[in-house]
């Protein structure tokens, strides 16, 4: 089991949750984040004081998938999420070790 | 239980230990004063139409100081927005109470010398339902009341200069002691029969050197006595609610159809005079804030949008009442640049004067004292003057004299109320309650939570 992490764009949100959708990913978490990379922040001015705001919201997803399952995911996000320009954000994949649902007390893949 | 820890907020000493003795002095004080009132009932020459509008405007410009709660606390941390909120609403609260007691009578009482109102006023006595002698249609205690709203919101101005690192004891002590000895007397010597007003002859129709260069000043002082935020210019101190700070504004400009337009003190041609300059000024400097920045930046914003209004409503209290409409339009545009400018300015300089009140009150006043000295007609308003612009030069000089008056009295009996109270109870809070916040340090709660 594998758990895939991914930084993205605010406004490629929808798209991802849609293309996850209809490869049959059933649940995913957003996080509403702030953070820096190749793009580097941008200057904001108020009043006529200037401020470089060095991290960048964005949205990080995470969802939790079956080890067969994890490239097609991959590609999925990476396809959905894209834009072509710089500050795209990243995908991180992790092991996952055990995976519960709450409401059954199910363990395992067939939690996911 | 709670255990009492060693707050900036604490009560001091001396005033705990005399605080039974105090309250006995005060309520006997309150008790001679109202066995001391008679009321008279409704008396000639009052004129209902003049004294129902008056009674809006003192409504009006009541609102203005929550206005400027919401202006304010948007601009600061989220962190501080209850202490920034609660520095104007406390203020309304004090000086309402120092206005009747005392603050009327030093500022309208029967002359002395040119410099304070007498004390035959003291705690209202002799305010009643006859006409105000200063106003002689309306009922003198409508007219106290809404000069009463104007000495609320002077002080409420300054607390943008010491946003987000002010003691609260100092800052109640300050209200008490600033509206006593700087805004009563300033406001006597302009308004209130004093040497300004009378020998002088400058005009200053609804406050531009009596509210705006006033509190500037002040808060300018303030600014440089009590040091710069922790981080100033080397963090981002980001403003945590604009949409707060354009409701602000929004309710700023409301109440200032009854701060400028009710200076008429009657419901007729000059009130509407009033109300119309005070719009179209509110509207050009708006605008031309926005098209300064949008050259200079790129970018025109919705804060500076509301800034130029702002800037816009400062410049054109003092000529009000004295300008055309046409005229109105350039002290708009001028108000909105000179701001913008400033606002700009005041990063190099490294004074931390926080929510821009020198930029904005001091600066905009500034140009609306000397604008009133350019544009005054008395084709406009008889009872006004003409200004360099029509043919009087006497005037623009008039206008210099009285700002500088306002800037070098405002500027020193500050500078000594503050280093007293520096010395006793300290102005600033500690580094750790400046970090944690004033909502929490100051008032144990939190604006936000989720």
């Amino acid at each position: 089991m594998k758990m895939v992490s991914a930084v993205i764009k605010h406004f490629r949100l929808d798209n991802v949750r849609k293309a996850l959708t209809d490869i049959g990913v059933e649940g995913m978490t957003i996080i509403e984040v702030k953070g820096f990379g190749r793009q580097k922040g941008h200057m904001e001015v108020y009043r006529g004081v200037e401020y470089e705001v060095k991290f960048l919201p964005k949205i990080k997803i995470e969802v939790a998938v079956s080890a067969e399952k994890l490239d097609q995911v991959i590609d999925v996000i990476q396809e959905a999420a894209r834009t072509g320009e710089i500050g795209d954000g990243k995908i991180f994949i992790y092991n996952m070790q055990v995976v519960v649902r709450i409401r059954t007390g199910e363990r395992g893949e067939k939690a996911i | 239980m709670m255990k009492k820890e060693d707050s900036g907020v604490g009560i001091p000493g001396f005033l705990i230990n005399g605080r039974m003795v105090l309250i006995a002095i005060f309520t006997g004080f309150l008790v001679f004063l109202s066995c001391n009132n008679a009321f008279a009932g409704e008396a000639a020459g009052i004129n209902t139409g003049d004294t129902a509008w008056l009674l809006i405007s003192t409504a009006l410009v009541m609102l203005m100081t929550p206005g400027l709660a919401f202006f304010y606390g948007g601009m600061v941390r989220s962190k501080n927005v209850l202490g920034t909120i609660m520095h104007s609403f406390i203020i309304l609260c004090i000086v309402s109470i120092v206005w009747v007691l005392w603050g009327y009578t030093l500022a309208f009482g029967p002359d002395i010398g040119g410099v304070i109102g007498g004390l035959k006023w003291l705690g209202l006595q002799g305010v009643g339902q006859e006409p105000a002698p200063l106003a002689p249609t309306v009922p003198h205690l409508a007219f106290m009341m809404f000069q009463g709203m104007f000495a609320v919101i002077t002080p409420a101005l300054i607390t943008g200069a010491f946003a987000e690192r002010m003691k609260f004891s100092a800052l109640v002590i300050f209200t008490v002691l600033w509206t006593t000895l700087v805004y009563s007397p300033v406001c006597h010597w302009v308004w209130g029969g004093g040497w300004i007003g009378t020998k002088i002859g400058a005009l200053d129709f609804a406050g531009g050197t009596v509210v705006h260069i006033n509190s500037a000043i002040a808060a300018i002082t303030a600014a440089v006595i009590i040091g710069k935020r922790k981080g100033y210019l080397e963090e981002a101190i980001m403003p945590h609610n604009l949409p707060m700070t354009i409701l602000g504004a929004a309710l700023l400009w409301f109440g200032w159809f009854g701060f400028n337009a009710g200076s008429a003190l009657t419901a007729g041609g000059l009130a509407s005079l009033a109300f119309v300059t005070t719009n179209t000024a509110a509207a050009a400097a708006a605008l031309s804030w926005a098209l300064a920045e949008w050259g200079y930046r790129g970018k025109p914003t919705a804060f500076g949008v509301v800034s130029g209004a702002v800037a816009g409503l400062v410049a054109i209290t003092p000529a009000a009442g004295f300008v055309s409409p046409m005229s109105a339009i350039l002290i708009g545009i001028g108000a909105g640049i000179f701001c913008y400018l400033a606002v700009n300015v005041r990063p190099k300089i490294g004074y931390d004067d926080s929510l821009d009140v020198l930029g904005i009150h001091g600066v905009g006043g500034l140009w609306g004292a000397l604008a009133t000295g350019l544009f005054a007609s008395t084709a406009v308003n008889s009872a006004g003057a003409n200004g360099l612009f029509f043919g009087n030069p006497s005037l623009f000089t008039a206008q210099v004299i009285a700002s500088a008056a306002t800037i070098v009295y405002s500027g020193v009996v500050t500078l000594i109320i503050l280093k007293v109270i520096d010395w006793t109870v300290g102005l600033r809070v500690k580094e750790e309650e400046e970090v944690v916040g004033l909502d929490l340090s100051q008032h144990g709660e939190t604006g936000y939570n989720l």
